[in-house]
């Protein structure tokens, strides 16, 4: 009796508040506006018994989904979120691998205060680490006076407000969770087989490609699927650094909601967005199994 | 000991040079005192004074220590008795829909949650404010104390819960005497991951609240979406100084205590 109080407590509150909510914005998604606003039909009308079921069911229609593939902007958005997010995976794997090489390979008493300092910005607030960007990138930005200053340019660069400003935010904001699971499989990297790998004649050029590379892998997957799959649904960083050109999902749902109130469309956008997301975390998760299970 | 090399010298240079310098250059522009971000016009601190005149603000950050309060609590509770139903509840009926959901918040984009809770609320007729976002706050909060909590949970001797029960315990005081001290640690951090997590939210809260609360991440977008803006500069390093201090605070006394341990520990082996 205890034990079923303990499980239906935190169980009811996730089925009210997770599941059930996901199964509006499905029905929502199969609506047609009514009056713009709620009600939406068709009415789920339980005192009619099985006939109002299976008018419910009868009334669902595609109708939102057709019209996303009617208008170019969404599929575009879908498109440009990919790329955005693959191309700025890439990058932040760029940045972030030798900063977790070189923590790994820090004199030990050092790491601690390594890692602590590659998790504090953690606790700093998103939103304001993004908003450091915007007086460091406009046009009298630091950025410009600093270059324009060496002479290296002579006009202002325009980087505000276009895709190079999102992917800098991205490497910017999510390069922590790029450091941190390669740091820890390169943290338990036996330093005995680079040692042997160089015995028998291997470069260190070559020695990290064969030895140390190959046992970071796991790291590596870990950490690009981190950056990319929350990239894809990105809203503040395109809507503070991206321009009118940066087309992102996750900004045109919002707007979809906010600005145009379609709300059946903006349910629509979310259910394909979700649909797109569920292969990268499927694979995730299958790597996080595989990688649990070779430790075990 | 092994020495650092130049080019792990150069990648941990510039890697927290682009961590940091962003910061630092927030908190530099804060006290300057022109409005325009790059002019320096001598040390001033007038956008502070201007920040903590400013109601809209100061309500707006009463707002958002309430919610993060009210919710980090409850999803601690919630998280703890979600990670101990998984971990140690066994088998029960619908156990991969609980794992399913408290794992599901976790890669959800914000932007689908949002629109789910308030196409809830709305569906519900609930009034949209405070009590709306400490709901939604709470339901995403507690699944990432759960996952920190069970991973506690699972490294956890249950022989000693056991030991407990078979002294004549209710699993309740098992729990509350044993269980509880031991996973405190996991606890605590899940409560301040959560508190962040909710002081943080831009995204969720804008779908959860209605006109009547604002919280201090909707202020912040709404003032700086158009640009820079020197009193967001100034609100920024007060936040980053908190942070900054409570991280100190934390790593000092977790410092302390594991001095402590290994000083006990020392005693136990003399008195051998």
């Amino acid at each position: 009796m205890r034990r079923f109080v303990l499980i239906a407590i935190p169980y009811v509150w996730l089925l009210a508040l997770f599941l059930i909510p996901f199964l509006i914005v499905l029905k929502i998604s199969l609506s047609d506006i009514a009056l713009s606003r709620p009600p939406y039909t068709p009415q789920l009308d339980l005192t009619a018994g099985w006939e109002g079921l299976k008018s419910f069911f009868s009334e669902l229609d595609f109708e939102n989904f057709t019209f996303l593939t009617t208008d170019d902007l969404y599929w575009k958005a879908y498109l440009s979120s990919l790329k955005i997010a693959a191309i700025s995976t890439f990058l932040t794997l760029c940045a972030g691998y030798p900063v977790a090489y070189a923590m790994a390979r820090a004199p030990e008493e050092w790491r601690p205060t390594l890692l602590m300092l590659v998790i504090l910005p953690f606790w700093t607030s998103f939103l304001i680490r993004v908003y450091s960007w915007m007086g460091i990138l406009s046009n009298e930005g630091v950025l410009n006076q600093v270059l324009l200053w060496l002479g290296i340019i002579d006009a202002p660069l325009q980087i505000m407000n276009t895709t190079t400003a999102v992917y800098i935010g991205v490497v910017y904001t999510y390069l922590p969770f790029m450091i941190l699971p390669i740091y820890s499989a390169l943290e338990k990297l036996d330093g005995s087989l680079l040692e042997a790998a160089e015995d028998l004649g291997c470069s260190r050029f070559a020695a990290f490609w064969l030895v140390t590379w190959p046992l970071s892998r796991n790291g590596i997957i870990a950490g690009c699927f981190l950056v990319f799959i929350p990239t894809i649904g990105e809203f503040v960083i395109p809507s503070l650094l991206g321009g009118s050109s940066t087309l992102m999902i996750g900004k045109v749902l919002w707007e979809e909601f906010f600005s145009n109130r379609d709300w059946p469309v903006a349910s629509a956008v979310a259910v394909v967005l979700l649909l797109i997301l569920i292969v990268p975390i499927i694979l995730f998760q299958r790597n996080e199994q595989k990688q649990r299970e070779a430790e075990g | 000991m092994r020495r650092f090399s130049w080019f792990n010298t150069v990648s941990l240079t510039l890697g927290f040079a682009f961590l940091y310098l962003p910061m630092v250059l927030l908190v530099f522009y804060s006290f300057n005192e022109s409005r325009l971000v790059t002019v320096w016009a001598g040390f001033s601190t007038k956008w502070y004074g201007e920040l903590f005149r400013d109601q809209a603000f100061l309500d707006a950050a009463w707002v958002t220590l309430k919610v993060a309060v009210f919710s980090s609590t409850l999803a601690t509770i919630l998280g703890t008795m979600a990670a101990y139903v998984l971990v140690r509840a066994g088998r029960f009926h619908g156990r991969t829909l609980f794992s399913g959901m408290i794992y599901a918040p976790l890669v959800m984009p914000e932007v689908i949650t949002g629109l789910a809770l308030l196409l809830l609320f709305i569906g519900i007729n609930l009034d949209r404010g405070v009590f709306t976002i400490v709901l939604a706050h709470t339901t995403f909060a507690m699944c990432y104390v759960s996952v920190v909590v069970s991973s506690r949970l699972t490294t956890f001797d249950k022989s000693l819960e056991e030991a407990a029960l078979d002294l004549g315990c209710s699993p309740f005081e098992a729990f509350r005497l044993v269980t509880l001290p031991i996973i405190a640690p996991a606890v605590i951090s899940g409560w301040l991951l959560a508190f962040t997590l909710s002081l943080d939210d831009l995204v969720i809260a804008s779908f959860a609240t209605g006109p009547s609360a604002t919280t201090l991440p909707i202020k912040i977008f709404s003032a700086v979406r158009l640009g820079v803006s020197p009193q967001i500069n100034a609100l920024s390093t007060i936040m980053i100084g908190i942070v900054t201090v409570g991280v100190i605070i934390a790593s000092l006394l977790s410092k302390r205590a594991a001095v402590a341990q290994r000083r006990d520990e020392q005693a136990a082996v003399r008195a051998e």
